[in-house]
């Protein structure tokens, strides 16, 4: 992505101030009886981003950082409880989201074996989208000649992620992982959408397999010109598809910039120790320092920086004070050690 | 080398079904020696949690060990009679499993656990046990080890948890560990602080490792040896550097190309074509050649035995002899 395109071009997608609160208090007879007061779970919390068309942005955290829930508010899944999402210039937290957006929108999910109806063939699945919106309704063909196009595009798609247009009349237990999580991107890419929103793709897959998907969604990223926000807990998988990098901590992003800026050059000590804990499959002998603690209860978390804790630079201003996303360079860090200047 | 701490020696598993039996691990032998960690790597369904499960004569019936030996320290135990193979399991032979919420009992205090499968396996009494506990629950780096004794496994995070069923296959001070999946539970930064408190206590204690993971980048940490595994049957073994750096086969060079590295930058993953056959349809000769880049006549018919390759040995008639010369 270059600064130029950047100035001419609006973003595709704009994030912001995102936030989602649940209620996960226990039923009301419960609270009135044991006096216990309402719970919230801060899920995602002042969440900002932008996109820019044909690029990728990847979103990496540990377990319960937020991260899917960010994805389903993009797609509409959840309402946030504060902030918006625009796409392509249209506030897409409105209400009532126009048709034409969801169709320009799809998701990829986690799982292939749970994304996928059972009882119905490949044909029907991915045709499920074209049918919801649609395909060639309207014009002078008549119902079989419709038919007979919904085949042939289904056909076209399952082609196009590699697979055979026979494979249309099998099932999904007929496949394997991966082939299930081709079918789920050629579902997704059916309506002709600019942005798809992949919560880990290839986290149940083996590495062959995430090799075969990882190449086939660049692929398709480089023909048809998609915008992704790819979800992921495998910095190295991000760091192989993506343009920018969201690190995100308890429901916040603490550092965000462009790949090689991030890689090249941490700034967040939470985003030093993700990176010091991958394991060094060249043996190349870097040294790592050892990760610290774990991740606290989102219920309760720290005051502060939520890093504080695990922090190897937290000082008193760190426990007290929450620090806000700044720019320093190409990267926005929200660290007060960053901005003091003391790492 | 020494005397090796477990021999495994042709070892096939089947699996008799109405339809026929399924073999799922068909000859395969390797060895581990007193203190060494092996490897045993492959994705999913190449046999190699199984491998682990028949070592420690835990397969899920109507699995049953068909042919080939298991030897563990010289003694064969791949036929013992159950409450013989019980003594084994814990006191020679130590286990940790992928999901620690699973191998802890819900209704039994850490402490309790802990006690029972020290006084099961050593003769000591119910206070030295309980001492022992506690040094074992702080070697494994839990603060307030007394006090955390008094509580169940509920109360322990998914990392803390992983430390208690560490500390649990250690407390029959075994002389051999077989951990399968040990971190695929858990968080990245969690992970990285449990493969290296595996590698140290085991270290310590002197017992030797078979790591089963899927990660190679777990196995690059960690292992001395590995063995790579592919349709039940061990393709490449051999030093972890060599494996890794300077693959002998097809298969392993394939694995290795397809994991998006951190130090250095690819348009493309290399990609394996396909996907591992199921064990009802396992090809005739080599069980790889469908997807294999460079097979030839030979592959097709004829099943390639591990043979000298380098550093490696590799189950590939590229490296056979013939070929070698006219190369």
């Amino acid at each position: 992505m270059s600064a130029v395109v950047a100035e001419i071009e609006p973003p595709l997608v704009e994030v912001e101030g995102l936030a989602k609160t649940f209620d996960v208090s226990a039923p009301w007879l419960n609270r009135v009886v044991d006096r216990r007061p309402r719970q919230f779970v801060h899920a995602v919390d002042d969440v900002s981003f932008t996109i820019q068309r044909g690029t990728t942005l990847a979103l990496v955290g540990e377990s319960g950082c937020g991260k899917s829930t960010v994805a389903r508010l993009l797609v509409g899944l959840y309402t946030p409880t504060r902030g918006r999402v625009v796409f392509g210039g249209v506030d897409a937290t409105a209400a009532a989201r126009p048709t034409s957006m969801r169709r320009r929108m799809q998701m990829i999910f986690q799982d292939p074996y749970a994304s996928l109806n059972p009882r119905w063939k490949v044909r029907e699945i991915v045709a499920e989208p074209l049918r919801e919106h649609g395909f060639g309704e309207g014009g002078e063909a008549s119902a079989t000649d419709r038919e007979k196009a919904l085949v042939d595009r289904v056909g076209a798609l399952l082609a196009s992620v590699g697979l055979a247009a026979a494979d249309a009349e099998k099932f999904p237990h007929q496949f394997s992982g991966g082939q299930r999580q081709r079918i789920s991107i050629a579902r997704a890419l059916a309506t002709e959408p600019d942005f798809l929103v992949c919560d880990e793709p290839t986290s149940a897959l083996d590495v062959s397999v995430q090799a075969q998907v990882l190449n086939i969604m660049k692929d398709l990223q480089g023909k048809q010109g998609l915008t992704y926000l790819f979800i992921s807990h495998n910095l190295a998988v991000v760091r192989h598809v993506s343009d920018q990098v969201g690190v995100m901590y308890l429901g916040r992003i603490v550092e965000i910039a462009a790949k090689a800026t991030l890689f090249a050059a941490p700034r967040h000590p939470y985003t030093r120790m993700l990176l010091d804990a991958i394991p060094d499959i060249h043996m190349s002998g870097r040294a790592r320092t050892p990760v610290q603690g774990e991740v606290p209860n989102p219920l309760n978390p720290p005051s502060g920086c939520t890093f504080h804790p695990r922090c190897p630079h937290g000082n008193d201003r760190c426990r007290v004070e929450r620090p806000a996303l700044l720019a320093f360079g190409s990267a926005r860090v929200a660290c007060h050690a960053v901005e003091e200047g003391r790492i | 080398m020494a005397d090796p701490l477990l021999d495994v020696r042709h070892l096939r598993v089947e699996f008799p079904t109405r339809r026929g039996t399924l073999v799922a691990l068909d000859d395969v032998s390797f060895e581990i020696a007193p203190g060494e960690i092996l490897g045993v790597v492959g994705e999913s369904g190449a046999g190699k949690s199984l491998t682990g499960a028949a070592i420690i004569g835990l397969l899920d019936p109507p699995g049953r060990i068909a042919a080939g030996e298991i030897r563990f320290d010289g003694r064969r135990i791949d036929a013992l009679p159950y409450e013989e193979m019980r003594k084994v399991r814990g006191r020679s032979i130590g286990a940790i499993f992928q999901d620690p919420l699973t191998s802890l009992d819900p209704l039994y205090t850490i402490g309790q656990q802990l006690v029972e499968t020290i006084r099961t396996h050593l003769p000591v009494n119910a206070a030295e046990a309980r001492r022992r506990a506690v040094r074992l629950l702080q070697e494994t780096g839990i603060p307030a080890a007394e006090e955390r004794l008094e509580q169940y496994p509920h109360q322990f995070s998914g990392g803390m948890r992983q430390r208690v069923v560490i500390a649990l296959a250690l407390a029959g001070e075994p002389r051999l560990i077989v951990a399968d999946e040990p971190t695929t539970a858990l968080d990245v930064s969690i992970q990285a602080q449990i493969i290296s408190l595996l590698k140290r206590l085991c270290k310590e204690h002197g017992a030797a490792v078979m790591l089963v993971t899927h990660d190679m980048g777990v196995i690059a940490e960690t292992c001395d040896r590995v063995a790579v595994m592919y349709a039940g049957r061990i393709v490449e073994i051999g030093p972890v550097g060599s494996v890794i750096h300077a693959p002998a086969h097809p298969y392993t060079t394939g694995l290795m190309g397809s994991i998006p590295a951190m130090d250095e930058d690819r348009a493309r993953l290399l990609q394996i074509d396909g996907a591992m056959p199921r064990l009802t349809a396992i090809p005739s000769g080599c069980a790889f050649n469908p997807r294999c880049p460079q097979a030839f006549d030979r592959c097709r018919v004829e099943r390639p035995d591990l043979l000298p390759a380098g550093a490696t040995r590799a189950a590939c008639w590229l490296h056979a002899e013939p070929l070698r010369a006219a190369a």
